[in-house]
């Protein structure tokens, strides 16, 4: 009855009229940014966070749940309607979605992506409001080596899980941990990686490298690629499905969800697995599987429910552990660090008014955005619309405004250009942006408590196995990276079993990169999905 | 000599397109359709899909008129493309489609006929949806 009692207080908070009114705010802000392809809501709460300073943490974020929430139905608009997913999450919804709407189901697939997401999010977010407080529980009996253990799987498995290329993927995330090593050491105070320049001594701040990376990267690379050849939105009235299709789509949102809010939690989650999982499941257990790759509704309601439950699995481990595995998230646990808030199991029992009425305001998010898309729709394919020199001149002024209003120093835009330059040439040689962003943001979390756990067994490395979690999760980890190299020479040996085992193992990594790819945008978006997930 | 038609997939476009093709029978030049876009949108409803492109194609074709159709997307406006293919292939006719606007309307949003009006060098004829033959 706790967590009950505590969710209605949430609600009290969410539901005052400035706090709707943010909410509101956030899922329109949401929505028009995930339609956009190359914008994504971890951008645009980078560049929100500046502006949000002024604001009671919990307005703030209330309207970052909403941008959350919201980028995850704006992406799946695009993808119907455009056959370019607005999100990486998307990309699986493209396949049947675009091929529903240009046989004239437009509406009935955003109808079954809207109404799909609403009541994926709806349980994921009862779920998550269930779940949290008991990994809460279990997570303050843990130490210094459990954490360690956690937060050093949680990167490299989104690392090595994520993307086509895992040597790209851990170059990101060596570039990342090396910027979040920059400043003092917070131990003996000597200086690191500051090149003698007084004004590194504090670090690089978290905003800056998240807006030059995401913003003015993203910006630069759009500005090489400018003139492409335009194409057309698929006309769509108002969303609406008929009977045969509330039949067809009610079990896929659900296996939808089973799928997404579990690969959401875990710290290897984002968007992209479960939503193939789900596209492969819905083919396979169809009643109408000559329909597939010709616009089957299963298709577009499994995976954008599971797009949506993964994004409210998510926040489990970013609300419960103050372990981010996504993009968003990533940017969301910088907020809370910005706003002065300690994120970790002491969330719950620190800020609990606060965490309850964000829980509460994913629920008013998830019905405020089913109100506003369903009639909306046609006006987001509009936005594609606009010419982007106007869209991106707009990102780089908030961009250049939020990095200098942070430190009010000059330098800080000198370190937004040059990183801003970073962003660019890793979407140019293809890295993955996702693992550079956690990098920054979970290296020095991940380095005080590695400091923690060997002053506590006196600088003896053995003292980081000195939990059991702790050695079960190297365990785990040991698995996971040495899976690829195990499934080699296992393809090596059984040369006859290649056919059979390559697709079925491998499938969930390679086959929405390749759905990307064969979109107009090219291969990057594909490797850029960390910005997108989120 | 040639006649260059600026082409868009509007009630505008269509009229104009098939008043040029009316002049190019009359004169027997070549027909150079023009539909470009500045590319710095996603999405362009003004700039041809494949199939509308096809039709067109294949109406000309089964008319008899020997035609060339562009589409050039270099970041340059609608009217900089028409009046620079007219430069370049010597146009005799300009043939473009006005949309209905007032005075004050024309005043604020400024216009691409408007520009082709000003700034070509051979006639240039308007036409207007519903009114051409």
């Amino acid at each position: 009855m706790d967590v009950f009692s505590s969710l209605m207080d949430g609600f009290a908070t969410a539901l005052t009229p400035m706090n709707l009114l943010y909410a509101v705010i956030g899922v329109i802000l949401g929505s028009a940014v995930g339609v956009l392809p190359g914008l994504g809501p971890a951008m645009t709460i980078a560049l929100l966070l500046p502006v949000t300073y002024v604001l009671e943490p919990t307005s703030a974020f209330i309207m970052f749940a909403g941008i959350y929430y919201g980028g995850m139905y704006g992406g799946s608009t695009t993808s119907i309607l455009l056959n370019t997913p607005g999100e990486s999450s998307s990309v699986v919804t493209a396949i049947e979605g675009n091929k529903m709407a240009k046989a004239g189901r437009a509406a009935q697939a955003l109808a079954t992506a809207a109404i799909g997401s609403f009541v994926a999010g709806t349980i994921g977010t009862a779920l998550l409001a269930v779940f949290a407080p008991i990994v809460v529980e279990f997570a303050v009996s843990l130490g210094s080596p459990s954490y360690f253990a956690i937060m050093v799987l949680a990167l490299l498995a989104v690392t090595a899980v994520l993307g086509s290329s895992r040597l790209r993927g851990f170059a990101s995330l060596g570039l990342g941990l090396a910027i979040g090593l920059v400043g003092m050491d917070s131990v003996t105070g000597q200086r690191r990686l500051t090149f003698g320049q007084p004004l590194l001594a504090d670090g690089l701040d978290i905003v800056v490298v998240a807006v030059a990376i995401f913003a003015v990267g993203e910006a630069l690379w759009v500005a090489a690629h400018m003139r492409r050849t335009p194409l057309h939105v698929i006309p769509v009235g108002r969303p609406w499905m008929g009977k045969q299709d509330w039949k067809r789509s009610w079990k896929p949102w659900l296996r939808g969800t089973a799928f997404g809010f579990p690969f959401g939690a875990l710290p290897a989650g984002g968007a992209e697995i479960p939503t193939f999982l789900s596209y492969v499941t819905e083919k396979r257990l169809s009643k109408h599987p000559e329909e597939f790759g010709k616009g089957a509704i299963e298709g577009v309601a499994g995976p954008e429910a599971a797009n949506n439950a993964a994004a409210a699995g998510t926040m489990t481990p970013l609300l419960a552990l103050g372990l981010p595995t996504n993009a968003t998230a990533a940017v969301m646990l910088a907020a809370f660090v910005q706003f002065g808030i300690q994120p970790g199991p002491l969330l719950f029992a620190n800020e609990g008014p606060l965490v309850w009425a964000l829980i509460a305001s994913l629920f008013i998010g998830n019905f405020l955005l089913l109100l506003i898309n369903l009639p909306l729709a046609p006006m987001w394919a509009k936005i594609l619309q606009l010419p982007r020199p106007y869209l991106y001149a707009g990102i780089l002024f908030f961009a250049t405004l939020g990095a200098y209003s942070v430190n009010l120093q000059a330098f800080d835009l000198i370190l937004l250009l040059v990183l801003g330059a970073l962003g660019f040439m890793m979407r140019r040689f293809g890295l993955p942006v996702l693992p550079l962003i956690l990098g920054v943001i979970l290296g020095p979390r991940i380095e005080g408590q590695l400091r923690k756990s060997l002053q506590l067994s006196a600088g003896d490395p053995a003292g980081l196995l000195s939990e059991p979690i702790a050695v079960g999760i190297y365990v785990i980890l040991a698995i996971i990276l040495a899976f690829p190299l195990l499934l080699k020479l296992w393809r090596r040996n059984r040369p006859a079993a290649l056919q059979a085992g390559v697709p079925a193992t491998r499938s969930g990594e390679s086959e929405p990169t390749d759905a990307s790819g064969s979109t107009s945008h090219g291969s990057h978006r594909a490797t850029t999905g960390g910005d997108g997930d989120g | 000599m040639t006649i260059v038609v600026g082409y868009v997939p509007t009630p505008e476009g269509e009229a104009a397109l098939t008043q040029a093709v009316a002049e190019a029978r009359k004169s027997n030049t070549t027909l150079l359709v023009i539909n470009s876009s500045k590319g710095d949108a996603l999405v362009d409803n003004r700039y041809a899909q494949e199939p509308e492109i096809q039709s067109i194609e294949d109406r000309l074709a089964t008319q008899g008129i020997d035609h060339v159709i562009k589409q050039p997307v270099r970041g340059h406006d609608a009217a900089a493309e028409v009046l620079d293919a007219a430069e370049e292939h010597n146009a005799e006719l300009i043939v473009i489609g006005l949309r209905r606007r007032t005075p004050v309307g024309k005043l604020i949003m400024g216009s691409t006929s408007q520009r082709i009006l000003l700034e070509a060098d051979c006639p240039v004829l308007a036409v207007k949806a519903g009114t051409a033959g």
